[in-house]
């Protein structure tokens, strides 16, 4: 297994929007290959019949019926907003994307 | 939004040197009571911010439940597009920060889309099939809404800040993604508006959205690239974001096409990036260069388990799937003895459903083909509106063409009615009586008026009692103009040879 680069957790990082400094990079980048190696010793164990798993529990097709609840009054959806502004979330200049 | 001009290369030289091939991304809104993940009710045009829960908010610790309806209508997309059910998928979470996505990431699937490997059968306005291969289409969620303030026109560039609404937040969307579509050359356009159109009607079919267009319950997004040949590998692509009616699809994919052959004609490369679409100018612009797939860090979706429709279930929704357009078209013009050209007219004219109802409020099909096609499309041309939005229903045309049928008025005080119908007088019963239409067919006053006539030309009548019955038709089109159009001119024929002969 070929460690985490400083660059991979970098660059991850930045995708993340987590400001890393030098010094938290180089640790984390040892830390983070600990914990890729150990996860990676999962798959030594693993043989061809152990199917890929998302979930510990073994369910499928939890399904919700489609009946409408009480939402939020507007009030309480922006009670936890900074700012806001005609009943709308406030957010600062967008940058770069549209 | 850059102003400087761009060169573009006339179409057909394009298209003549080059080898075009689309792609197209149609994200269609499900129309369930509720959102994807939670509860709160699907609303249009409601207050921002009301029709929101913790889960459309991402609150920490909200949790979402798969809305079981939604999963069905993703499977009934599935099928009518000839895809596989997927025997077992997943969501995924992809990542990227927009404000517009409270959670920060989006709930999609990645490598598990619930269908795949489809294909449809488009039918352009020539008559012309063309096969669309689908790739697959998976179920995701919709993302809030911003409104930029400040800057010029709304647009982001220049705004000073953003507000979000996030009503839209999380309804369920089927996204739907083509293979690269080759093989269309100088019709690519038309094919690429064709296969969103006839997506449309399929979502409407299948009653899984109103597809309205203009309300963004539809949208696609189009990838064009060019080649040197057929036998060439797959130039680099650009993908023109939201472009939200089919004349817009049918006019960005040319535009890319023009514009493309310049830059390579210039010797330059096509930049693989996202534009954007103008429906003012008709041109698109240069968005953001686009992320590798990797960079969304795709991952499972750890707060929902998979969904692993059986085989029952799938074969339950296909055997109540409802008749499809195609299917449909194809048993009406049986039904009502149109020719290939004639049908086609109709579909391309959007009258399949007016004649339809038309015909159901006891018109024949060739009537109502006549008025539909006829009077109404040139009334609908003028006005510059599409023919079910003229202040008509097929019910009044029906009812219009049983008093034809009945003899109480004729074809030409017919398109009388139809005048006052359409100016709101009220329904061609009441126009006929409100405006004094019906044919006379009381002989007394044909009488009066054929004796007016005849006396008013002397010398035509003495040629008639003479045998010569060529001037007839002057003294019956006297009648006709002394009634105002409301006799039966075969009537008023009979009794002016009656008159002469006495």
């Amino acid at each position: 297994m070929s460690s985490l680069s400083r660059d991979e957790v970098a660059r991850v990082a930045g995708l993340a929007r987590i400001d890393l400094t030098p010094e938290e990079i180089d640790r984390l980048a040892g830390e983070l290959d600990v914990i890729v190696e150990s996860v990676a010793r999962v798959s030594e164990v693993a043989t061809p019949d152990v199917p890929a798993t998302s979930h510990p529990l073994p369910m499928t097709n939890v399904f919700r019926p489609d009946v409408p609840e009480q939402p939020l009054s507007q009030a309480a959806a922006l009670s936890g907003a900074p700012a806001s502004e005609d009943g709308k979330f406030l957010v600062p200049q967008i940058l770069g994307e549209e | 939004m850059s102003t400087q001009t761009v060169d573009l290369v006339d179409y057909d030289d394009a298209v003549a040197r080059f080898d075009p091939v689309i792609g197209i991304e149609v994200h269609v809104e499900l129309g369930t009571a509720t959102k994807m993940f939670d509860g709160a009710p699907q609303t249009f045009g409601a207050e921002p911010n009301t029709a929101v829960t913790p889960v459309s908010l991402g609150l920490p610790g909200a949790l979402p439940a798969v809305n079981g309806t939604a999963v069905e209508y993703a499977i009934r997309i599935g099928l009518a597009l000839n895809c596989q059910i997927a025997e077992s998928c997943r969501f995924a979470r992809k990542n990227y920060f927009y404000p517009d996505v409270p959670k920060n990431f989006q709930t999609s699937q990645y490598d598990e889309p619930i269908a795949y490997e489809g294909h449809l059968d488009v039918e352009l306005e020539d008559g012309t099939v063309f096969r669309v291969e689908i790739e697959r289409a998976h179920m995701e969620e919709d993302a809030g809404k911003n409104t930029h303030v400040g800057g010029a026109a709304g647009r982001i560039q220049g705004a000073e800040y953003s507000l979000v609404d996030y009503n839209r937040a999380g309804i369920p969307l089927v996204e739907i993604v083509t293979k690269p579509i080759t093989g269309a050359g100088e019709r690519a356009p038309e094919v690429a508006r064709a296969y969103v159109q006839t997506l449309r009607d399929i979502f409407r079919a299948l009653g899984v959205s109103e597809a309205r267009m203009e309300r963004g319950n539809v949208r696609a997004d189009v990838n064009v690239s060019l080649r040197p040949t057929p036998q060439s590998p797959l130039g680099t692509r650009t993908e023109t974001k939201n472009v939200n009616s089919f004349r817009s699809v049918e006019r960005s994919v040319r535009y890319e096409i023009s514009r493309q052959a310049a830059v390579l004609d210039a010797a330059g490369t096509v930049t693989q990036e996202t534009r954007h679409w103008h429906e003012d100018t008709g041109v698109t612009t240069s968005g953001r260069v686009k992320s590798d797939a990797e960079d969304y860090r795709y991952f499972p979706e750890p707060d929902l388990v998979p969904v692993a429709p059986s085989r029952e279930w799938v074969e339950e929704i296909r055997a109540a799937l409802p008749e499809l357009p195609a299917a449909r078209r194809r048993r009406l013009q049986g039904e009502w003895g149109y020719a290939d050209a004639e049908m086609r007219d109709v579909v391309n004219a959007g009258a399949i459903e007016l004649i339809e109802a038309t015909v159901a409020a006891g018109a024949s099909p060739a009537a109502a083909r006549k008025w539909w096609m006829g009077e109404l499309a040139r009334t609908a041309k003028s006005q510059e509106v599409e023919l079910g939005e003229l202040p008509i229903t097929p019910g009044q045309i029906g009812q219009l063409q049983q008093l034809v049928d009945s003899g109480r008025i004729n074809d030409k005080l017919a398109r009388q009615v139809l005048e006052g119908v359409l100016a709101g007088e009220g329904d061609p019963e009441a126009v006929v009586v409100a405006r004094g239409l019906e044919v006379v067919s009381d002989d007394g006053p044909l009488l009066e008026a054929i004796d007016a006539a005849l006396a008013a030309q002397p010398d035509i009548a003495d040629k008639i009692r003479s045998g010569n019955l060529g001037p007839v038709g002057a003294i019956i089109g006297s009648v006709m103009k002394a009634t105002r159009g409301q006799a039966d001119a075969g009537r008023v024929r009979e009794l002016v040879l009656e008159r002469v002969q006495a």
